[in-house]
């Protein structure tokens, strides 16, 4: 361990971890931050969820996305698979349906970062136990 | 670093690891290690989460999903189901105590909903034993910053800014301490922690010791850059072995990254910290008793003046300031006076942690803004009373403090609010009664423990108590009288005047407040004999509701000392000269024909 001998060291170091603590402290307030969900049941990782989930944290990360990624259950629409639940900050969560890599990019260039709603969507027909407080 | 997905955090407070959150904790580790997911999932051991009712802990991040009463055994069903599926484990999930619906989010709970935590900030997120951690929330960024780009002047007129009063109890305000201290010329200066946490049923400087030691010792450097002392030492009881364990790791931590020795920050200034280990005395919380353990002499108080910062240890100026205070300082630095001194009241500024405790459904640890109403600590955080039984009374401030009541319930707890109601703020501990606790009993099971810790200096503190718990047990044995309850008032305000140090001026309050307070319940174990409550012993009598009586003889049958006698089908009766009192016979009884009168 080298000595910290400045300010500034003590800044360079703090960046140099803080990383590793991102996803935690972006936990405390999940709400201010992309969340993205994608259901990783027997389903979900037969028609090849894990990919997607892969792409989506390594993307996010490259792409300067400040995020939160992942893993839900079966959300019942196996159909669909894999199915991806992005909630951006203070808007409803929206499901994407038949999300490929090339799905997972536009749902990142165009969802993510514009805010432009693309093919696919599932509409919500549910109500969770948070939602009923 | 690596960057992991997800993360869980077990709770590793001296609570949950005598519930085998260690054990829960390696299990984990391996069955992340045998799914192959050692790259993608950390498991990290943290402290308090402060829901200490329900521990272990487990809290799984990002989806902040929190386990409650976990066992090692459960491990791999949450890994499984959870980590790899993304299934929440349903039935260990946090229930609702009414609704009894699981709560998949900590953050709809309503243990943690109210609550504010400055000084618990790094409590249950970070791992307490890794440096790194610590500094990723920006620790030690307020030592930097005080080094580098403030006089120490400056640093004592932020703190007297924010309005920062001692924790410790008395609510000395901490920016003068310092003040005083720093103005005292001498060649060498301590500062110390008192770490001897003492009350009955406060657990909070533990908990901050065991999750975020680093932010005391960060807390003490600032203190001994602002006063001018280069040498720093915690005063902790040997009871807390983990809260030792995790500082000694701290403090070489620190030490090795040069955050603490000589020249930090690249500066001519030089702070170490050492750990002096107490023995659980009581009184050693009171600073000036404290400084004559540490110099290996009794722990006595003796009067001030000298205060401390004229002549403390080794009789050179100290500055002696409770973990709670310390924890706060660093965050008071670097978000500054004016963002400290919004929260809180006009003259109590801050948060402050309470350790809840008693007939209440969440016992643990929680941090409120000052002014919080004790009904909101008590109902919205605290879950209500046990069992849906009705509240009577919640003792703040330990031995010192008093029993508040029903009519308190919406005070806004502050350090003044809390001594014109007759009780004291204290540390923090909060002990809530509901209606099976005789106030009579509370108040001598105080003056017990004041008896036994008294260090027997002065007259007034070590014979007055000791006829104080006389009186008190005279009474609850059914022969006091009227006479005896003005004889404890007396006797208490003599002690509250003439005892020597803080611990004996402040130990009738139990028995003031509950004199104030519940004057009814005092003058029924007089007059009328009878314990409201039912808990003195001396004072009740079991009896047999001839109605309910069916004759089945069970009652008879458990009796150890067969006061009960009856024929089968035919209605017992109870020899009250036999009699013990156990209750044996009322929790057997399944017609609820016993009954206490």
């Amino acid at each position: 361990m080298s000595q910290i001998k400045s300010l500034a060291d003590l800044k360079k170091k703090r960046e140099e971890i803080k990383t590793g603590l991102d996803v935690r402290i972006k936990s405390i307030d999940p709400e201010n931050h992309v969340q993205v969900k994608v259901a990783m049941a027997t389903c979900g990782i037969a028609s090849g969820a894990k990919p997607i989930m892969e792409f989506f944290v390594e993307q996010l990360d490259r792409r300067n996305i400040p995020g939160v990624v992942t893993q839900t259950g079966c959300m019942g629409y196996c159909f669909a698979e894999p199915t991806v639940e992005i909630k951006l900050p203070g808007k409803d969560p929206v499901v994407f349906g038949y999300v490929d890599l090339k799905k997972a990019d536009l749902i990142i260039e165009k969802y993510i970062k514009e805010g432009e709603l693309i093919d696919g969507i599932i509409p919500v027909n549910y109500e969770t136990i948070d939602s009923k407080e | 670093m690596s960057k992991y997905n997800m993360h869980i955090l077990v709770c590793g407070g001296t609570g949950c690891q005598s519930s085998q959150s260690d054990a829960i904790l390696s299990n984990l580790r391996d069955e992340i290690e045998a799914k192959g997911l050692s790259d993608k999932v950390q498991v990290i051991l943290t402290g308090c989460f402060g829901f200490c009712e329900k521990g272990p802990i487990v809290k799984i991040i990002p989806d902040n999903t929190f386990y409650t009463q976990v066992k090692p055994e459960d491990a791999q069903i949450i890994v499984e189901e959870h980590i790899i599926k993304g299934r929440k484990v349903d039935r260990l999930l946090y229930r609702n105590p009414e609704t009894k619906d699981a709560v998949g989010d900590s953050k709809h709970m309503g243990f943690f909903k109210k609550q504010l935590r400055i000084v618990l900030r790094n409590c249950g997120f970070i791992d307490p034993e890794n440096i790194d951690e610590y500094i990723a929330r920006d620790g030690y960024m307020a030592l930097g910053k005080v080094i580098s780009e403030m006089t120490p002047q400056q640093v004592i007129q932020e703190i007297k800014d924010s309005g920062q009063r001692g924790r410790g109890g008395a609510g000395f305000p901490t920016g003068l301490k310092w003040e005083i201290a720093s103005k005292n010329k001498s060649d060498e200066k301590y500062v110390v922690c008192n770490a001897d946490e003492g009350d009955p049923g406060a657990f909070m400087d533990r908990s901050v010791l065991e999750g975020d030691p680093h932010s005391v010792l960060e807390a003490m450097a600032i203190c001994g850059y602002a006063i001018g002392a280069s040498q720093g030492l915690i005063y902790i009881r040997a009871e807390y072995p983990l809260a030792i364990h995790r500082l000694k790791i701290a403090i070489d931590q620190a030490r090795e990254y040069g955050l603490l020795g000589n020249n930090i920050f690249g500066s001519d200034f030089s702070f170490d910290i050492k750990l002096r280990y107490g023995a659980g005395a009581f009184v050693c919380g009171e600073e000036t008793a404290l400084i004559h353990s540490m110099e290996g002499l009794r722990g006595e108080p003796t009067i001030k003046p000298p205060f401390p910062a004229e002549s403390g240890f080794k009789g050179k100026p100290t500055n002696v300031n409770n973990v709670e205070t310390l924890a706060a300082i660093p965050i008071i630095i670097l978000k500054g006076a004016n963002w400290y001194n919004k929260i809180g009241t006009e003259k109590s500024k801050g948060t402050k942690v309470f350790a809840l405790a008693g007939k209440i459904n969440n016992v643990g640890l929680i941090e409120v803004p000052m002014g919080t109403t004790l009904r909101e600590i008590i109902f919205e955080i605290g879950g209500g009373i046990r069992d849906g039984k009705k509240f009577k009374a919640v003792q703040t401030g330990g031995p010192s403090g008093g029993c508040l009541m029903e009519k308190h319930l919406d005070t806004p707890i502050d350090f003044d609010n809390l001594v014109a109601a007759g009780s004291m703020m204290g540390s923090g501990g909060m002990i809530v009664m509901d209606e099976d606790n005789c106030m009579v009993s509370v108040a001598k099971f105080f003056l017990e423990f004041t008896v036994e810790e008294s260090c027997g200096k002065c007259a007034p503190c070590r014979i007055g108590n000791k006829r104080l718990y006389e009186l008190l047990n005279q009474i609850t044995e059914g022969k006091g009288s009227m006479e005896d309850l003005d004889r404890l008032r007396n006797m208490s305000v003599v002690i509250k005047d003439s005892a020597l140090c803080g611990l004996g001026q402040t130990s009738p309050n139990p028995v003031l407040s509950t004199l104030d307070n519940f004057m009814d319940e005092y003058v029924a174990h007089v007059k009328d004999k009878k314990c409201p409550a039912g808990k003195c012993k001396n004072l009740m009598e079991y009896y047999i509701i001839p109605e309910n009586c069916v004759g089945c003889t069970a009652c008879a049958r458990i009796c150890p000392v067969n006061a009960i006698a009856g024929e089968r089908k035919e209605v017992h009766q109870i020899n009250h000269d036999v009699c013990i009192k156990c209750g044996a016979c009322k929790d057997k009884c399944k017609f609820d024909a016993i009954i206490i009168r």
